[in-house]
C-alpha cells in the first residue's frame, strides 16, 4: 500500500502567528455610527483607565483567517483516525448534534423545573434524564444512576464519595482503597481527594490483578477496590467474580471504572459481575464528543444499597407518568455540579443508544474487539507485545527498538507524519515502552490497514534508518518539542 | 547500568547510603533511566517522621508520576532543595547530586530488608 509521502512541502502545516502581530494602528472591522442620542457624561476620572488596552486592531477578514487558519490545524476524529488508548476515540454520529440542537432542548432554562409548575414545562427534558438513567441501568447492570458529575474523574470522586458515606452510615471508619497498578492515574488521586490511602496491588504474569497479593491486603480497613474491566492492558479480569466475593466478605465496595465499558457493552453488566458502584463516560463508550470537543459527561451509577445517598436532585416520575425533580433525599452526599449535568451532551448519548439498540450495542463491542486484535495480530511480529489477544485495545511495546535508539515517543511523532495521531505511549505504567492502541468500532478495515502498514515502516526505519524516527515529525507547524524544557520551565505568562 | 557498591537498595529503586547514624536516599540509576527527563521532585519536609517503605516523595518525567518510598525508617534531616530549580540532576547523577533526602535512622537493622549491589543487580537484569 501506498503510505503518506513525507516531507512535500505542500503538506507540511504552517504555523499561524498571534493575532496581534496582525495588528496596525487604526485598523477595524467595524466602524460605529454617530450617536443619535445625547453623549452621557464621561464616568469620574478615577474610573477611566489610563494606559492603551492593547486589543489587536484588525479587519474583519484578518479575524476570519486567522481563525479559520487555525481551525484547520485541528486534528480530531473528524479528521483523522486517532486511536489513543483508553480514550475510545469512536467517531460522533452528526445526528446527535441535530438532536441536541432541537430548541426544546438547548434553549431551556435550567432553573425552570425547580420552579413552581416548572417541571410541567419541560417534561420531554426530565424524560430524556429519567430515561436515559433507566437505558443506563440496562446496560450496566445497576440500580440508580445520577447524571450530574461532569467528566470521568468527577464521576469517579462521585463514586469514591458515595462510597464514603455508605462506611460512614454504617458507623465505621475504613482507610485504605485498594488500586492495582496497571490503573488509570485519576483512581489513586480520586480516592485521596476523598481522603483514602491508596494500597497499590500488582498484576500478575497473565496482566490480571494478583489474587494472592490481594488476599494479602484486602481486611476490614479496606472501603473498595477500584478496578477497570477490561484492564487497561486491554484484557478481561478473570477472577472478578472471586475478587468480589473476597470484596463484599469484608463489607469492602466494588468500584467499577467505566473507561473501557467500550469492550463488554451488552456482552456482560458490571453490575452482574460484583460491582457496586461504577462511573461511565459517555463521552467514550456513548460516543458524545471528547477532548476539546467536549464537555464530557460522567454518570455514575450503584446498587440499591448506595442510592440513598446520590446527589440531588433526582428526577422522579408519578404515578401518572409526570416527572419531577426529587429532593427528599436527607442522606445524599448533595451536589456535585450545576444542576443536572452536562444536559445536552446527555440528550447525545441518549440518541446514540436509542439509534444503536440493544443489537447495535453488542455489535459496537464486538467491532471494537475484533478491531483491536486485528491489528495486534498483524503488528505482535514487529513489536512486543503484552498479551497474545485483548479485548478492545491492544498494548504494544517498542522494547526491541530501544536496541536502535528508538523509543516509544519516536514512534509516536512519526505517527504524526503519517497523518495518525498518536497512541497513548507509556501507559499503562507496567509495560516498558508502552503504545497502547484504540481504535474503536468506527474504523474501516482500510484505515486500520494504513495504520499496521505505517507501524511496519516504522519497525523497519528502527533498524535502517533511526534517525528518520528521532527528527519526526516533520509535516506540522513546529518540529520536534522540547517536552522536557516545557515542564521543566513552565511559564503560563508568557503565553 | 550504574550500581555503586556500598549502597543498599529496595526492589522500588530507591538507593540508600548509611552514613553513622544518617542514611541519604534518592532513586536508581535505573530508575532515572526509565522515568526518563525529570521535571519535578515533591520532597518530603524536614523533621517528618517516615516507616520504612512508606511514601517519602513524589517524582515526576515527561512520561509519569511515580513514588519514592523511604528506604530506612526514620526521622528527615536534610532535603535535597537543589532539586527544587534543577530537577535534572536526578539524570545527571542520581547517586551524588541528585540525592532525595537524608534520614536520621530510627533502626540500623533494617538493612536486612535491603538488597545489596549483588543483589540488586541480579534483580533488575531479571526485569
Amino acid at each position: 500500500m501506498e503510505l503518506t509521502p513525507l516531507n512535500r512541502p505542500e503538506q507540511t502545516q504552517r504555523a499561524e502567528g498571534l493575532i496581534f502581530n496582525k495588528s496596525r494602528a487604526g485598523r477595524r472591522c467595524t466602524r460605529f455610527s454617530l450617536p443619535d442620542v445625547p453623549q452621557a457624561p464621561a464616568p469620574d476620572a478615577k474610573f477611566l483607565r489610563h494606559s492603551a488596552c492593547e486589543l489587536p486592531e484588525v479587519s474583519e477578514l484578518d479575524v476570519v483567517r486567522h481563525f479559520t487558519n487555525l481551525s484547520r490545524l485541528n486534528f480530531s476524529v473528524d479528521t483523522n483516525f486517532y486511536p489513543l488508548g483508553s480514550c475510545t476515540m469512536k467517531y460522533n454520529p452528526k445526528f446527535t448534534e441535530d438532536i441536541s440542537r432541537l430548541e426544546g432542548f438547548c434553549r431551556l432554562h435550567p432553573i425552570l423545573p425547580q420552579l413552581k409548575g416548572g417541571a410541567l414545562c419541560v417534561q420531554g427534558a426530565l424524560e430524556v434524564l429519567y430515561e436515559t438513567e433507566q437505558l443506563l441501568c440496562e446496560i450496566t447492570g445497576m440500580d440508580n444512576f445520577t447524571m450530574q458529575p461532569a467528566a470521568g474523574a468527577h464521576g469517579e470522586l462521585t463514586g469514591v464519595m458515595l462510597i464514603a458515606a455508605y462506611h460512614r452510615a454504617k458507623k465505621r471508619k475504613r482507610k485504605y482503597v485498594i488500586i492495582p497498578d496497571s490503573a488509570h492515574g485519576t483512581n489513586p488521586a480520586s480516592a485521596a481527594i476523598a481522603g483514602y490511602e491508596i494500597i497499590n496491588v500488582p498484576s500478575n504474569a497473565d496482566g490480571t490483578m494478583d489474587l494472592a497479593a490481594l488476599k494479602e491486603k484486602l481486611n476490614e480497613d479496606v472501603a473498595a477496590i477500584m478496578m477497570t474491566c477490561p484492564n487497561t492492558l486491554g484484557l478481561f479480569e478473570n477472577q472478578i467474580d472471586e475478587i468480589a466475593r473476597l470484596a463484599h466478605k469484608v463489607d469492602a465496595l466494588m468500584y467499577y471504572d467505566g473507561a473501557n465499558l467500550n469492550a463488554i457493552l451488552g456482552h456482560c453488566r458490571p453490575g452482574d459481575l460484583g460491582f457496586d458502584v461504577i462511573h461511565l463516560n459517555l463521552h467514550k463508550t456513548f460516543a458524545t464528543p471528547h477532548g476539546g470537543g467536549g464537555p464530557g459527561a460522567g454518570p455514575v451509577g450503584v446498587k440499591n444499597k448506595l442510592a440513598e445517598f446520590l446527589p440531588v436532585s433526582r428526577v422522579k416520575k408519578d404515578k401518572d407518568g409526570t416527572f419531577t425533580l426529587d429532593y427528599a433525599h436527607p442522606d445524599s452526599i448533595g451536589y456535585l455540579a450545576h444542576f443536572y449535568g452536562n444536559f445536552l451532551v446527555i440528550v447525545k448519548a441518549y440518541a446514540y443508544i436509542l439509534y444503536l439498540g440493544r443489537e447495535g450495542l453488542i455489535r459496537t463491542a464486538q467491532q471494537a474487539v475484533l478491531n483491536a486484535n486485528y491489528i495486534l495480530a498483524k503488528l505482535k511480529d514487529h513489536y512486543d507485545t503484552a498479551a497474545a489477544r485483548c479485548m478492545h485495545e491492544c498494548v504494544l511495546s517498542a522494547a526491541p527498538q530501544t536496541a536502535h535508539g528508538v523509543h516509544a515517543l519516536d514512534i509516536a511523532k512519526y505517527l504524526i507524519d503519517c497523518g495518525i495521531h498518536p497512541p497513548t505511549i507509556y501507559f499503562p505504567l507496567i509495560v516498558k515502552e508502552a503504545l497502547m492502541v484504540e481504535p474503536t468500532e468506527t474504523e474501516s478495515k482500510e484505515t486500520l490497514d494504513h495504520f499496521i502498514d505505517c507501524m511496519v515502516r516504522i519497525a523497519r526505519l528502527a533498524r535502517e534508518d533511526p534517525a528518520t524516527l528521532k527528527n519526526a515529525p516533520l509535516t506540522t507547524p513546529v518540529a520536534r518539542l522540547d517536552e522536557t524544557k516545557a515542564a521543566r520551565e513552565m511559564n503560563c505568562a508568557s503565553l | 547500568m550504574n550500581i555503586p557498591d556500598g549502597l543498599y537498595f529496595t526492589k522500588e529503586h530507591e538507593w540508600v547510603k548509611i552514613e553513622g547514624t544518617t542514611a541519604m536516599a534518592g532513586i536508581t540509576d535505573y530508575a532515572q533511566h526509565a522515568l526518563g527527563d525529570v521535571t519535578f521532585v515533591e520532597l518530603p519536609k524536614k523533621g517528618q517522621v517516615l516507616k520504612q517503605f512508606q511514601l517519602m516523595a513524589t517524582i515526576e518525567s515527561v512520561k509519569a508520576a511515580s513514588d519514592i518510598y523511604a528506604p530506612v525508617s526514620g526521622t528527615i534531616v536534610e532535603i535535597n532543595a537543589e532539586l527544587n530549580s534543577n530537577p535534572g540532576l536526578v539524570n545527571q547523577d542520581c547517586y551524588a547530586k541528585g540525592w532525595v533526602a537524608k534520614v536520621m535512622l530510627a533502626d540500623p537493622q533494617e538493612t536486612k530488608n535491603l538488597l545489596d549491589p549483588a543483589a540488586y543487580k541480579a534483580y533488575v537484569e531479571g526485569l
